[in-house]
């Protein structure tokens, strides 16, 4: 089991809260500086990038995250998180980590009617909100899915990057890939369901 | 490849990335703008701020497309407009318009007296406001994606949204302790499709987001909201009819954020000039009463 961050100041992060449940590792809300002492890893999950970014800058989480990420345990950035985690934001440019080596653009599908459900290249569930796309790609990334030949999934070191939303897609597939399990299949909590059953089957 | 545009997975999906954010009201460019510059996680585009529409009185309808466009075009965040309770029209021109969500909305007169609209047959996502679990669940049931109370907007009291949330967490609660036989009589009692019943009892919590809304003037009002279980907060007239829009904008923010950190709150509650003037629920009639609009 490992201790591990979700950035709770805003957005998506009781889904993903969720999944690391289910995978067996503890989860600890952030959203000040104190309790980013002794975490493994780290979520930064969807919502509106530039409501995180002020919320970050007035809790003074900033060089904290930086040294947590700097010390190298697992990282998983999904939309708003991806666009925080990137070195370049187009429309509107705007302030960013710069750990994945990327250059994101922001709403770049449209408006929430061009929001989608769909399949990777590589047959994984993918479920966009309002989705941020990857325009460049660093040579120190690694492209880990693709839809129709573009980025969606990426790796730099151990950052990983999503434009779409794994924690609304019914598979702990992406978190296992960045944070492994903590229990095996047979102990594994099942999901509870997010949305209503009709809509899932 | 097969792609799904619309489906109820992306509705609740935008729901859920708007939770610990604020929502605020704007009537153009210009607060749209300090909304976004104060960390709102999304616009609500109107004409008039319900405490306006209080006192002007009249027939309160959807705002001009001129006036919803000029915002989509001055923010990055979501825009959200308002529809009358029953008219599809004013849905559908919304619809066109690509606002992120509709709120089929107490706050605009009513334009049908017998049915809300049939929001499953809609592109775009609807939020709903509601007083109690049974009405909560008819508004999903006709395929709302996110929840709010009604509370009593434009009067800056935050007692009918404490009343709203208090019910339905209380509801939900109840549900979650009834045998499996009891609920299609519960459904019943509720007015309420019996699967969301289920679920709800299932769960203990409702299918889709479930935020606040009604009477928010300050970051303590929005802590409240949060503290009581919801998952986000709208803000009408509580900001911009405040002595000090941007800072009290800001303030709720964090206090949406930080509302289980009580130091958090007194630092930001500080200093933030007049709230709105506010309204006693007692001296409003019947009739002024616009969360008994909607059933």
């Amino acid at each position: 089991m490992a201790r591990i961050g979700l950035l709770a100041l805003q957005g998506g992060f009781a889904a993903h809260a969720q999944c690391l449940a289910a995978l067996g590792h503890d989860c600890v809300e952030v959203r000040r500086p104190e309790q980013l002492v002794g975490l493994e890893g780290l979520v930064l999950p969807g919502g509106e990038s530039t409501t995180q970014l002020k919320l970050i800058a007035s809790a003074g989480l900033g060089p904290g995250l930086r040294a947590l990420v700097a010390a190298g345990g697992p990282v998983l950035a999904t939309c708003a998180g991806l666009i925080l985690a990137a070195r370049q934001v187009q429309a509107p440019q705007q302030e960013s980590f710069g750990w994945l080596d990327l250059t994101v653009q922001r709403n770049a599908h449209g408006r929430q009617v061009e929001s989608f459900e769909g399949w990777s290249d590589r047959g994984r569930k993918l479920v966009f909100i309002r989705a941020p796309r990857i325009v460049a790609v660093g040579a120190a990334v690694e492209v880990l899915d693709t839809l129709r030949g573009e980025p969606i999934l990426v790796r730099q070191g151990r950052v990983v990057g999503a434009c779409f939303h794994p924690e609304l897609s019914d598979s702990l597939g992406v978190h296992e890939l960045v944070f492994g399990a903590a229990v095996d299949d047979r102990a594994r909590e099942v999901l509870r369901p997010l949305r209503l059953a009709a809509e899932a089957g | 490849m097969e792609i799904a545009k619309s489906t109820f997975r992306t509705k609740v999906g935008l729901a859920e990335m708007l939770k610990g954010g604020v929502i605020m009201d704007v009537v153009n460019a210009e607060q749209a703008r300090l909304a976004e510059d104060a960390g709102a996680a999304a616009v609500m585009a109107l004409e008039r701020v319900p405490a306006q529409i209080r006192k002007d009185g009249g027939v309160a309808r959807a705002s001009d497309p001129s006036m919803i466009k000029a915002i989509q075009e001055a923010v990055s965040i979501p825009v959200m407009a308002k529809c009358r309770i029953g008219h599809f029209i004013e849905a559908r021109i919304l619809e066109a318009l690509e606002v992120d969500f509709i709120d089929e909305s107490e706050v605009l007169t009513p334009a049908d007296e017998q049915y809300h609209i049939d929001k499953q047959d809609f592109k775009v996502p609807f939020v709903c406001g509601c007083r109690e679990l049974g009405e909560a669940l008819r508004r999903i049931g006709e395929g709302a994606a996110m929840m709010r109370t009604k509370g009593e907007a434009g009067t800056g009291n935050i007692v009918e949204a404490v009343r709203h949330l208090r019910a339905l967490r209380d509801q939900m609660r109840e549900l979650t302790t009834l045998g499996a036989e009891q609920l299609m009589d519960r459904a019943k009692q509720l007015g309420a499709p019996y699967d969301l019943v289920r679920f709800v009892a299932n769960e203990g919590r409702l299918p889709v987001p479930n935020f606040a809304a009604g009477g928010v003037a300050s970051p303590a009002d929005a802590a409240l909201c949060m503290a009581l279980g919801a998952e986000a907060v709208f803000v009408g007239s509580g900001i911009f009819l405040s002595e000090d829009p941007a800072r009290r904008a800001r303030a709720i923010v964090e206090a949406v954020t930080h509302w289980q950190d009580a130091a958090k709150l007194a630092e930001v509650s500080a200093g933030l000039g007049n709230a709105m003037p506010g309204i006693e629920l007692e001296t409003l009639g019947p009739d002024q009463r616009l969360a008994r609009r909607g059933w």
